[in-house]
């Protein structure tokens, strides 16, 4: 860098200058992304651009997984086959009766007046691939905007539940799994409905935060989405108690959990409707004397 | 005896707009292949952008750093500006060094461009810890040495169309 350009060449403005215009601009970017989430519309925009390029740049790699499943043995296709009968038939008779019992639950509801819990209903998509960004666990699926995917949206597999859909393009959307350090998801412990936060703790693991250190928890505790969050429908797989660390030094215990559904593996996956969600009742209207009491309390301080 | 230059062994044509564009835009294609968390993929983006910010500095700067890193923003589902930021830094670096690189044979060329692309990552991985994301792993590291060791084929396929046929000349000076 220590030699300026003699002025009869004329090359712009100085390297420095530059590197500070271009650093500020991604820096601005940045900012703007990570604390006021204003891109989205920009990203939508150019994420359409970049489709048809990013479709054919992922054929080489589908023309291969083709073959490979082309080549695919004969044997291993029928054990899959017997496997998944077999699994067929030993959840026969929970199907079968399934029908029955939402109609006893119903009538039962009705009975109790409560109201009814929203029937399960969602479309089938398949997981295109992971996305490249090392520090966040995200998946695309090929269902978007075009199939009335919506961001917030819950998705699952046939185990349990995988994440909720984070962005959405027009014809994709871009799953957010549950083991992604920014993903939270409500849980309760099915065996005593303890509650609790389920957060991805990386390396494909969960973790459940703020529960005390002398919290009735077992390892093998399965957790199920409590539905507290208006998002996901209650009663959903979510994860399984792996270990426990009660350290007294601390307040809360270190609870670790291995999510029950494929969420690092990839097929096909299920993309839950919108929850309908009861309007939340009105706060009660005490809001005039607020202030007064606010200017007594600091008085009161001094 | 001419005085030694880097070129001196061979003379090279001009590089033409459209090939160094072209590569540019195949790098970024490469880059698009959904090969999930493979360890030791290449970023294809930075290893083509040093290479032409160190052999064409005039012609690939930090405009070409900031647009190529705002391409992969969108395409990686990450933050944006945080490639456009890391390529930014590297192209600056990269251009600053081109005088000085090109004497050097090809393989210390490599240990310059390792030393870069894995300030690439640093720079990444910083700017998302600061927003609070979890530490990629080690082995992510791994991509920019095998992109180093890409450098020297690299070179030799990236200059392919600037070289002309060796015309054995006796009368010719240089």
């Amino acid at each position: 860098m220590g030699h300026g350009p003699p002025p009869f060449f004329k090359r712009g403005p100085a390297p420095l200058a530059r590197l500070a215009f271009f650093s500020a601009l991604s820096i601005t970017l940045l900012v703007a992304d990570l604390r006021f989430h204003t891109l989205e519309w920009t990203r939508l925009l150019l994420a359409t651009v970049a489709w048809p390029m990013q479709r054919v740049a992922q054929m080489p790699v589908e023309g291969a997984e083709g073959a490979g499943q082309y080549f695919a043995s004969l044997v291993s296709l029928q054990r899959e086959n017997s496997g998944l009968r077999t699994r067929n038939l030993a959840t026969a008779h929970q199907l079968l009766r399934q029908e029955h019992l939402e109609q006893e639950n119903h009538r039962l509801r009705a009975l109790l007046d409560m109201k009814d819990r929203q029937p399960a209903e969602g479309r089938v998509a398949e997981i295109l691939y992971a996305a490249r960004d090392p520090f966040s666990r995200r998946v695309i699926i090929d269902k978007g905007l075009q199939h009335k995917v919506a961001a917030g949206q819950a998705v699952i597999d046939d185990l349990g539940v995988i994440g909720q859909v984070t962005r959405v393009f027009p014809l994709t959307a871009e799953i957010t799994l549950l083991t992604d350090k920014d993903q939270a998801i409500p849980v309760q412990v099915q065996r005593n409905g303890l509650r609790a936060v389920a957060a991805g703790a990386g390396a494909g693991g969960m973790e459940l935060r703020f529960l005390a250190a002398n919290a009735e928890i077992l390892v093998g505790d399965v957790l199920v989405t409590s539905g507290l969050d208006g998002i996901y429908l209650p009663g959903l797989p979510v994860a399984r108690i792996a270990n426990i660390d009660r350290d007294n030094s601390f307040a809360f215990a270190r609870i670790r959990c291995e999510p029950i559904a494929g969420v690092e593996r990839y097929g096909h996956v299920m993309v839950l409707g919108d929850r309908l969600v009861a309007p939340q009742p009105e706060e009660p209207a005490a809001q005039h004397e607020a202030p007064t009491k606010g200017r007594k309390v600091r008085k009161a301080i001094r | 005896m001419n005085q030694p230059t880097h070129r001196s062994n061979r003379i090279l044509l001009p590089a033409r707009a459209w090939f160094v564009t072209l590569t540019l835009l195949l790098a970024l294609f490469a880059n698009l292949m959904p090969l999930g968390r493979l360890p030791g993929v290449p970023d294809w983006v930075a290893l083509v952008l040093t290479f032409w910010c160190i052999h064409q500095p005039l012609r690939v700067g930090m405009g070409s750093g900031f647009i190529l890193g705002l391409a992969m923003d969108v395409v990686d589902a990450s933050i944006m500006g945080q490639h456009a930021l890391a390529y930014v830094l590297l192209t600056f670096v990269a251009g600053g060094l081109s005088r000085r690189i090109l004497w050097f044979p090809l393989w210390q060329q490599a240990a310059h461009v390792l030393m870069m692309l894995l300030g690439v990552q640093i720079v990444m991985t910083a700017t998302r810890m600061l927003g609070g994301a979890e530490f990629p792993g080690v082995l992510w590291f791994l991509s920019s040495f095998v992109a180093t060791a890409l450098w020297h084929p690299l070179t030799y396929l990236l200059l392919l169309p600037q070289y002309r046929p060796v015309e054995r000349d006796d009368n010719r000076p240089i």
